[in-house]
């Protein structure tokens, strides 16, 4: 078996989760929705532009951008009273935005399943957070063309 | 030792008062030996966020689940989760929670299962405790361990099983799901694909009656009146009516289930907890669909 490789700072987040004992990858996670920035104007305004990602439990939206040097920025916006729909957003925000689309695009899907939340979070759950990143890849192709 | 009963006017008219309480009478008793409140929410993170003082955490998909087969957890499982949230048979378990308390009163209809016998939904759940300005903390609650009786799940009374609900057929069936479910336009709750199903629509002859019409806007339960106004002359259901009640997974139709049974005083009736996610895969049985029952 082997073992996927992460981009150094997805990588971070992931040892970060794997380092800690049970409870304490909540409080982490929690951590991780706090830090989530809010959405800037030009989207807070036209909350039409950004993508419904409905796999998760509680609505979640999310904007890609891809800059002429291919650098990528994602935006989400998910309510307050969902911390972990937005944990999983902060997370996808802490590890990939401004990284390159080539380095966004080779995050191995199973990303959300190296964290060691299954039994805290539940599998289910964390689909959300596969469903966000796919949709993230998608876009950055599609506007690549 | 059993609590007092919560006195407010409102909750008298009930056919079980002594199934639920308000924010008031929590906030009131929240010191009180023999009491453990418990929040469980569809967001396994909301409860970090903050909670009533003092209450414990108790979530559906890591907890009350068997982690392998489709089921709940069995007598030990239940026994050992009860013990380690400090949860004694005699205790008043006050349950709370997110969105008009759906989980909480699926995990109340769990707890019923084991015949835990003080049981309580606090009305309003967790969005009226904070509306109402109520303190929250963030400090996770840790109560004594407990020894909490081994208890055989009784599946018999309150849970139907899929052979039953089609030897039930005929009889008056609840689906709770939205309208878009019911018909077999959406295969899925919307926003909820994950968990969908392999074929659109309702058991033949079930009723459609979404799970939230029971709420009122500040997610505590309709008065009496306004639920015997939908259940009683709406959808002509009598109380002594064999009754079971459907969603996806079960949880919807729990909160219908503690509507019916504790609020109206049915005393027949059965939550199916396979619901959609199990009859919309199964082969060859009897699906109809559109707006008609």
């Amino acid at each position: 078996m082997t073992t996927p490789t992460f981009n150094p700072r997805l990588q971070e987040i992931v040892d970060d989760f794997n380092a800690m004992a049970g409870k304490e990858r909540l409080q982490l996670l929690l951590e991780f929705s706090q830090e989530l920035p809010a959405l800037p104007d030009r989207y807070a305004e036209h909350r039409d532009l950004l993508e419904p990602v409905p796999e998760c439990q509680s609505p979640l939206f999310l904007a890609v951008e891809v800059e002429p040097d291919t650098t990528v920025h994602l935006f989400f916006d998910a309510p307050l009273e969902a911390p972990t729909t937005r944990g999983f957003a902060g997370i996808l925000h802490a590890g990939l935005d401004g990284l390159n689309a080539d380095e966004v695009l080779a995050t191995p899907g199973e990303f959300s399943s190296q964290l060691g939340l299954q039994d805290l979070v539940s599998p289910l759950r964390l689909r959300g957070m596969a469903a966000m990143l796919a949709r993230i890849k998608r876009q950055i192709r599609e506007q690549r063309g | 030792m059993a609590l007092p009963y919560d006195s407010a006017a409102k909750l008298q008219e009930y056919a079980h008062p002594e199934m639920i309480v308000t924010t008031e009478w929590v906030a009131e008793h929240l010191e009180d030996p023999g009491l453990v409140v418990a929040e469980s929410d569809e967001d396994v993170l909301l409860y970090e966020t903050g909670h009533i003082p003092g209450a414990v955490k108790l979530d559906w998909h890591t907890e009350l689940n068997d982690p392998v087969t489709r089921d709940y957890v069995d007598g030990p499982g239940f026994a050992r989760l009860m013990s380690d949230k400090g949860i004694s048979r005699d205790t008043t378990l006050v349950l709370y929670g997110d969105r008009n308390n759906w989980w909480a009163a699926y995990a109340l209809w769990v707890c019923s299962l084991f015949g835990h016998p003080d049981l309580r939904l606090m009305d309003g759940g967790r969005a009226k405790w904070i509306a109402e300005g109520r303190p929250l903390s963030t400090d996770e609650a840790k109560r004594p361990r407990t020894d909490y009786p081994v208890v055989e799940r009784d599946d018999t009374q309150i849970r139907a099983f899929q052979d039953q609900v089609l030897a039930h057929l005929g009889q008056p069936l609840i689906d709770v799901r939205s309208a878009g479910e019911y018909t077999g336009e959406l295969l899925h709750m919307p926003d909820y694909p994950q968990e969908g199903a392999l074929r659109g629509g309702h058991i033949p002859g079930a009723r459609n009656v979404p799970w939230a019409r029971a709420a009122a806007e500040d997610a505590t339960f309709r008065t009496r009146a306004e639920l015997e106004a939908i259940y009683l002359s709406e959808v002509g259901l009598r109380p002594e009516d064999d009754v079971v009640v459907y969603c996806r997974i079960g949880e919807r139709s729990s909160h219908t289930w503690f509507v019916l049974q504790h609020l109206l005083g049915f005393p027949h009736v059965r939550n199916y907890d396979g619901s959609w996610t199990e009859w919309g895969n199964s082969v060859r049985v009897p699906i109809t669909r559109g707006d008609s029952p």
